[in-house]
């Protein structure tokens, strides 16, 4: 079979499985719902290996390959249709997406095991990879858009999967509307590019990119620009953002899935590959380097104060993508996707090993509430370990390799970018902090109760079930999170899960050693080789500077967590007291959400009530109530005429045909 | 003898028949009248198809009469199922169908 017809059954297993489990949802009894979109997501990853060998098997210059079943609109010279792009790129995103993806819904068949909507869970979770993979391998604009809007949608239906929650059916509909502004930015790129190329394929757009567009000029930048709006509301970039830590709502491995490992790199693979058109806009490249580095800075900051744990580590996620952004703005298209396979594996397994811990806590989310769980999680405590040497960029852990290599590339491009390179730093820097701060306070000191239960094997259940964030009491019927709680150490898939994730996180980054195999880049070339910025690729030796100053700055970043949480406990509360004002601008996250209720729902609120009241109330219905108004009187005065006197109808039809006739007679003669 | 005396005939009973029409009540008058007013009407087709010498004007009175029968048939059947449910025969006072 060909690399095509691989892809294809990519894109077939999770929909199989969607439908499947969506249709039989009565049915599947027990796990069995779990097990079957577990092996529908393994397939998919076994059929992404197999394309990916047979695309090694054609020679580099020939490893993008169209198929298409078939033109589903070709009017107006709109030639779209469900085509798929084969190419080192979209293989690279499939092997990630549904490798990680495997892992997730391995984990959710124990993690999710006693909640009341297990099959709908699983159906969603499926769709959601359906939707990811149908994104990343759409070979035009339109499936592109549809993918797009697809995993807006999965995301959506599972932020909110606890409906009956008030916070996550809100935080559901916030995700959703602002991932619509990235829809409606991605559209009108779309038009804009097909205005001026007439086709909304992606390698004829590419290649006439340079004859349609002149350098530079304002369409070319206004598209790209358009298209950064779509890859910053779906890779949470400020200033559209502040959906991310509100959908930590939804059940842990979905933030570890959508929120963390695959969904929210949609933008930083839309740059890239889009790299074409961001070259020839250089302005929209540069806009969207900087919003990554603002982001990366912004997100690391905040995840210095957050006590909810998995808000901590989608804070840091947005840092991460931040670089990822950053990287791919400038041109370290490869180095930034490398960043974008290890991101994906150390954060879901500390998504994971969260989830694990909020298990122990009977749901309970916040820092303050844990500590000492070293000695009652131990299997966990290694992995967040991991999970978090990686984060902070520690040798020889992956994130240390990928994250430096962004920033070397940025070092090597010199001029302005160094100043976004030194930024990189300083975020590396406070990763460090946030990250084992995280890991100090909660498995580290004075065992909490629960960890001092655990340790005698009995494992916390809170009597009353609570919503984490408002101390709500809940049931645990469907809509809410089920009775159970569970931990890694207690259930094997979700040891397997992790396992695999930790050995990944360690040993991920060994596929991309400067000087040494550089894989990554080789298998990506292909894609990039077009590119004008393959020169400032970093040589060996630069490379390796700047692991080295990378290692330095996360060993510096948690020893300085180390005093701050460990040695010297109480400094945190003394910080906290002396900079009283940067915390509280801190924990409120840069008051973003503030500043967008204030600019901009609050004035379209206002718009819309002002329209309804004078627009639809006065003017509108001013102009219905005339109309009807006047069709009513005109036919109160027919009405008289229908006396009901046959005798007078008669006499009024010998008068007016009479009448008639006599016109005739006269105007005749 | 020329058609203005055809259809000086023809038009005057055809006003006696509209006359009558209008100024009776009794239904069964006025469907006598309304017959006056087709014979009035055929008078004058039957004339002018003697004009022109064809047959035209001939086989429109036939059809005419062919439709005055089935009205009267239907006018007839009006009055009898006035009278069986004792409803005044008189077309003033048959005005509930107003608007």
């Amino acid at each position: 079979m060909s690399a095509t017809t691989y892809g294809w059954l990519v894109l077939a297993c999770p929909l199989v499985g969607t439908v499947l489990l969506a249709l039989g949802y009565r049915i599947w009894p027990g796990r069995a719902a779990g097990w079957i979109a577990t092996l529908a997501i393994a397939l998919s990853f076994v059929f992404s290996v197999l394309a990916f060998i047979k695309l090694l098997g054609f020679s580099p210059d020939h490893r993008q390959l169209t198929s298409t079943l078939w033109d589903y609109d070709f009017s107006a010279g709109v030639d779209a249709k469900l085509q798929i792009l084969v190419d080192p790129l979209s293989v690279f995103m499939i092997l990630v997406v549904s490798g990680v993806s495997t892992l997730i819904h391995l984990y959710s068949v124990s993690y999710m095991t006693l909640d009341r909507g297990y099959v709908r869970y699983f159906s969603y979770l499926n769709y959601f990879v359906f939707s990811m993979l149908l994104l990343v391998l759409a070979g035009n604009f339109v499936l592109l858009i549809i993918g797009w809007a697809f995993v807006g949608a999965a995301s959506y239906l599972l932020i909110s999967f606890w409906y009956r929650r008030t916070t996550a059916t809100r935080a559901g509909i916030k995700a959703f509307v602002i991932n619509v502004v990235g829809d409606v930015g991605l559209v009108l790129a779309t038009f804009v590019i097909f205005q001026h190329v007439g086709s909304v394929q992606f390698l004829p757009v590419f290649h006439s990119v340079h004859h349609d567009f002149a350098y530079n000029g304002a369409p070319i930048v206004i598209a790209c620009l358009l298209l950064l709006v779509g890859a910053f509301a779906k890779s949470a970039q400020v200033p559209l953002h502040t959906w991310l830590p509100d959908a930590m709502e939804g059940p842990t491995p979905v933030s570890a899935l959508i929120h963390a490992a695959t969904m929210v790199t949609a933008g930083v693979y839309l740059i890239a590959r889009m790299h074409v058109l961001f070259e020839w806009a250089p302005t929209a490249a540069d806009v969207g380097a900087i919003g990554g580095c603002v982001t990366l800075l912004i997100a690391a900051t905040i995840a210095l104060v957050m006590t909810d744990i998995k808000r901590v580590i989608a804070y840091s996620t947005m840092s991460q993508i931040g670089y990822m952004i950053m990287g791919v703005c400038v041109g370290a298209y490869s180095a930034g996707l490398f960043h974008l396979m290890t991101h994906a594996f150390f954060k879901a397994l500390l998504f994971m090993a969260a989830g694990s811990i909020i298990g122990a806590m009977a749901g309970d989310q916040s820092l303050d509430h844990m500590s000492g769980f070293r000695k009652a999680l131990p299997f966990t405590f290694i992995c967040f370990i991991v999970g978090g040497l990686a984060l902070s960029g520690m040798p020889p852990f992956s994130g240390w390799l990928s994250k430096d290599d962004i920033i070397a590339f940025l070092d090597n491009r010199g001029g302005g970018f160094v100043i976004l390179g030194i930024v990189g730093y300083i975020g590396a820097f406070m990763t460090g902090i946030y990250t084992f701060r995280m890991i100090f306070r909660a498995f580290f000191n004075e065992p909490c109760e629960e960890a001092r239960e655990l340790e005698h094997g009995h494992l916390h259940h809170a009597d009353v079930p609570r919503n984490p964030m408002t101390g709500e009491e809940e049931d645990t019927d469907v809509g809410f999170p089920g009775p159970g709680h569970f931990i890694a150490e207690r259930e094997i898939p979700m040891k397997i899960a992790m396992s695999a994730l930790a050995v990944l996180a360690v040993l991920g980054g060994l596929v991309q050693i400067p000087g040494i195999d550089d894989a990554v880049t080789r298998f990506l070339e292909p894609t990039f080789a077009d590119s004008k910025y393959v020169h400032v690729e970093p040589s060996t030796g630069t490379a390796w500077l700047g692991l080295i100053v990378g290692a330095l700055i996360a060993i510096a970043g948690i020893s300085v967590a180390y005093r701050i949480w460990v040695a010297r406990r109480g400094t945190s509360t003394q910080l906290r007291e002396r900079f009283s004002g940067v915390y509280v601008f801190l924990s409120h996250k840069w008051y973003f959400d503030e500043i967008i209720d204030f600019a901009i729902v609050r004035p379209v609120l206002w718009t819309g009530r002002l329209v309804d009241t004078t627009g639809e109330r006065g003017v509108i219905g001013g102009i219905t109530d005339a109309t009807s108004g006047a069709v009513r009187a005109t036919s109160a005065a027919v009405r008289r005429t229908q006396t009901g006197f046959l005798r007078y109808y008669a006499a009024l039809m010998i008068v007016c045909v009479g009448g008639v006739a006599l016109y005739f007679l006269i105007s005749s003669t | 003898m020329a058609i203005g005396w055809y259809l000086v005939v023809s038009a005057i009973v055809f006003c006696v028949g509209a006359g009558g029409v209008l100024v009776r009540r009794n239904p069964l008058v006025v469907l006598l009248c309304l017959e006056l007013m087709l014979n009035g009407a055929n008078l004058t087709l039957v004339a002018f198809a003697r004009m022109w010498g064809n047959q035209s004007g001939q086989i429109f009175a036939l059809i005419v009469m062919v439709v005055a029968a089935c009205e009267v048939t239907v006018g007839l059947g009006l009055v009898v199922a006035i009278y069986r449910r004792r409803l005044p025969i008189d077309v003033d006072e048959l005005n509930e169908l107003q608007g």
